[in-house]
């Protein structure tokens, strides 16, 4: 049985009656990200895809309502129209998953999925300012708002960001949007190796000159972003945006101290607006396979030992974006989990989510880092607080 | 002093054992950690919503995270409330303790761990001062963005508890989006570590949900916070109008037009008045609002910035524009802003508010709030973040004079909910504390708050951690 609700009351009803016959549920979006996490072991699903349309949108104001269906591809259309975006910029899954369909933009804050400019904007669960959701017992519940600063009482938004359907049903968000950027430009350089790259991206971010994205895309990938018109070797690419003299002006500065140390160039709005976009979709592994890709978050100096240490013992091909601290990883043939997960606690810690890999793959590797015991044991327990019947998704985080 | 607000019942098993309690802590903690003569406890007794007051059993000041889960492991095993401290600097009464609890201060656990510049992160313990932060990376050219008025004195392990924010926060966002990690100890003495220098953390966000808290899930002991590298220079200006309602109206084109400034201040006329006789700012007298915009950036991006604010409030009927002209004038200029609450508490008591509107109801609240204080014969001054909402109307009564105290309670209560039915909420960035715990069901559902209260037992079963804050002591499960 696939459930569709057309109304938060129906999602509710379902839920109330799923929860008392203790029936488990696969809550899902648009289904673009459905390989996410591990498997779910439901024999009935529940999509949002009915409960769908922008609520309000007050441009003014810098803020979004829709209920959780609501296809990215609409909210995406209304901000253009009014020149604003989010400004987290939420990476589509559908390239490197293989999937198809919409992605909605439940399904974004369900996975609190955020892009290159995480670095200063924030991730999503940044910009969630309200929520409205139905419990595993089938209750309506509210939190936050729809104001930019907001205390009152604890904050189940971020809770709920990024729970990934284990918690509730998502049945309506408030968010942050911003303003676009009037200009943007991209500054190259080419030929550093991962090292060099990642001390000369750590000193382009303690300058002031904001940078707003900061990625170094390897030899092997280079040339899925960028042309061949540019110099050999790997590209670490920085973005600037905001009014024109001031971007100008500030990827002079740039381009100057990268000049020292790598042959620079400038790309214009339109290519940086097409590398941006492609960094965020993960491009070069969009490639139509099962191999295993992995989203590791580490501290942003520490990428590059992570990645040098993994090239060792096994093949393994990366690019980086948040100045290193996102590294994306696509194995050649095996997951190496273990190994992964032990060398990122050799670095000083992160985590690794695997994103992709065949079925086989995935029924016997942990999609999400496994947390230590005290903090495994609070999330069970605030699990069971918000679907004692074990309803939502199980399985899937943990 | 006015007893509208009522505290737990003290739990008499815990007040016989107070000598008992006494004599374990002081074992357990170092020489020096405790404080348990009445003297002592005195200046514990409020913090800075000061109408209420209630002397604690005794207080621990735990040199390390070690000691403080020894505390608290203590305290849960005989079912003692503990009530966690920072500075003390709390607006909504967030570290009044209670007189069976054990306060733990975290003053005496001010260090800073570790600054690394590459990676833009300093791990630092609870009891670090928000400033002092800023100041230590300040030379090496960043600084820690969240920036509340009572900086100077409050803590970090505050910030993180009342997710705290400031004038800043309009551009670089409040305390929860700048904090990346923290170690804490739970109710039962266990210690965990959440997030760390990646940007983010696998599994729920319980970072996020443990920033706001209001000391209610546990003691944060250590944090990591984000490092933003200064901009290139900074420049507030004055705009003074002849009406709330144009000031109102120009803040909200400028935020409508994309242009985002890094602060947007309102003062009414009251506010201007009590500011400018503290801190000499220069403020202009002769204007009924008043509005500091700061821009930061390159020289060529501020003047391009200010030359389109300029001419929106031309737009809106602007009276004065003021920019200033040196270093010195822009910090004069702050410091009158940031002096508002000190300034005030010269002239009179007063109790602060802290609503958040959506911009487009400014004005609207703004009006009716002076309605709803003329109607309680108050006086009242407001001085607040106009860029993202967050309203500061100090309702001033006479602490002194029981009626007046009541008066000003509920006028206060009228004002928070009048931000409520106009689509926003009871606290923007001071909590929720005791102050405005009994108007939770005015924003919130029951059922709601159930499931707020169901989220707070996932991590404090035994409801030992700042017991009477937050949540209406009615409805509360039954334990």
């Amino acid at each position: 049985m696939n459930y569709e609700p057309t109304s938060e009351m129906e999602a509710a009803d379902m839920i109330r009656q799923a929860a008392g016959t203790e029936m488990p549920l696969a809550i899902s979006g648009g289904g673009t990200r459905a390989g996410f996490g591990n498997r779910v072991r439901a024999a009935q699903a529940l999509s949002t895809r009915k409960l769908s349309g922008i609520l309000s949108y007050n441009p003014a104001e810098m803020t979004m309502s829709a209920r959780a269906g609501t296809p990215m591809r609409e909210i995406e259309a209304a901000l253009a129209g009014n020149r604003q975006m989010l400004a987290f910029e939420p990476m589509d899954h559908r390239g490197v998953m293989g999937t198809s369909g919409e992605p909605t933009i439940g399904g974004v804050f369900a996975a609190n999925v955020s892009g290159p400019r995480r670095i200063t904007a924030g991730a999503a669960r940044d910009h969630l300012l309200g929520i409205r959701f139905i419990n595993g017992s089938g209750e309506a519940i509210k939190s936050g708002g729809r104001v930019m600063k907001n205390v009152t009482g604890l904050d189940l938004v971020k809770l709920l960001c990024g729970s990934h359907g284990t918690l509730g049903l998502l049945t309506e968000v408030t968010f942050k949007v911003l303003p676009l950027p009037p200009a943007a430009a991209t500054i190259v350089a080419f030929g550093l190796d991962d090292a060099q790259a990642a001390a000369a991206v750590a000193h382009a971010l303690a300058m002031t000159v904001e940078v707003s994205g900061a990625a170094h895309l390897t030899e092997s990938v280079r040339y899925r972003f960028v042309g061949t018109s540019h110099p050999e070797g790997a590209a670490t690419v920085l973005r600037l945006e905001g009014l024109p003299a001031s971007v100008a002006v500030r990827a002079e500065k740039l381009k100057a101290a990268f000049a020292q140390v790598a042959p620079a160039t400038v790309l214009d709005q339109d290519a940086t607006e097409k590398l941006w976009r492609d960094i965020r979709d993960v491009k070069p592994y969009a490639d139509g396979t099962q191999k295993p890709l992995w989203r590791v978050s580490v501290a942003p100096t520490a990428g590059h030992q992570l990645v040098a240490a993994l090239r060792l013992q096994t093949g393994v091909d990366a690019f980086y974006d948040w100045q290193g601290g996102l590294v994306w990883l696509r194995m050649e043939a095996d997951a190496e989990s273990e190994m992964l997960r032990r060398f990122i606690k050799g670095i000083g810690g992160g985590h690794a989510t695997l994103v992709r890999a065949s079925d086989a793959v995935r029924a016997v590797t942990p999609a999400f880092e496994p947390e230590p015991a005290p903090v495994a044991a609070l999330s069970a327990r605030l699990k069971e607080k918000f679907d004692p019947y074990g309803i939502f998704n199980p399985g899937k985080m943990g | 002093m006015p007893e509208t607000i009522a505290f737990l019942e003290p739990k008499p098993s815990v007040l016989a054992r107070r000598h008992q309690i006494v004599e374990d802590l002081t074992d357990i903690l170092p020489p020096g950690c405790l404080i348990s003569e009445k003297r002592g406890l005195v200046p514990f007794e409020t913090d800075a919503f000061i109408a209420y007051r209630q002397v604690p059993l005794a207080v621990a000041l735990p040199e390390t995270t070690a000691q403080v889960a020894a505390v608290l492991k203590y305290c849960s095993r005989y079912g003692i409330p503990v009530v966690p401290r920072g500075a003390g600097t709390s607006l909504s009464g967030g570290a009044i303790p209670q007189s069976d609890a054990v306060v733990i201060g975290l003053s005496k656990m001010s260090g800073i761990l570790d600054i690394d510049f590459a990676n833009r992160t300093a791990t630092v313990q609870a009891g670090v001062t928000n400033i002092n932060i800023s100041e230590a990376v300040s030379a090496d050219g960043f600084f820690y963005a969240p920036d509340p008025s009572s900086q100077l004195a409050c803590t970090i392990g505050g910030n993180i508890g009342m997710n705290s924010g400031g004038a800043h926060c309009l551009k670089y966002g409040v305390t929860t989006n700048n904090l990346l990690g923290v170690k804490m100890v739970l109710f039962d003495g266990t210690v965990i570590e959440l997030g760390g220098k990646a940007l983010d953390a696998p599994g729920y966000d319980l970072l996020g949900l443990v920033c706001g808290s209001e000391g209610q899930l546990g003691i944060v002991t250590e944090a990591t916070v984000r490092l933003l590298a200064k901009p290139e220079g900074s420049r507030p200006v004055l705009f003074g109008f002849m009406s709330s309602e144009e000031a109102g109206s120009c803040v909200a084109e400028v935020i409508g037009s994309g242009i985002i400034p890094v602060a947007i201040e309102f003062m009414d006329k009251p506010a201007i008045g009590i500011c400018e006789a503290f801190a000499q700012a220069g403020y202009p007298m002769d204007v009924e609002a008043l509005l500091i915009v700061e821009v930061e950036g390159s020289e060529a991006e501020m003047e391009a910035m200010l030359a389109s604010i300029i001419a929106i409030a031309r737009r809106h009927g602007v009276a004065t524009i003021r920019e200033s002209q040196s270093a010195a004038q822009a910090a004069l200029i702050w410091k009158g802003r940031k002096s508002a609450f000190g300034a005030t508490g010269r002239i009179a008591d007063y109790i602060c508010m802290d609503g958040t509107v959506p911009l487009s109801q400014l004005s609207y609240v703004l009006k009716k709030t002076s309605e709803i204080i003329d109607n309680y014969g108050l006086r009242v001054a407001n001085v607040f973040h106009a860029g993202d909402g967050n309203m500061h109307p100090l309702i001033l009564y006479n602490i002194n004079d029981p009626e007046d105290a009541a008066r000003a309670e509920a006028a206060g209560n009228d004002i928070l909910k009048l931000c409520v039915d106009a689509g926003g909420c009871l606290t923007g960035e001071h909590g929720v504390g005791i102050e405005k715990r009994d108007l939770m069901l005015h924003q919130f559902t029951q059922v709601d708050l159930n499931q707020q209260m169901a989220a707070r037992a996932a991590f404090d079963p035994q409801w030992i951690m700042n017991p009477s804050k937050v949540f209406p002591l009615e409805g509360r499960p039954v334990a």
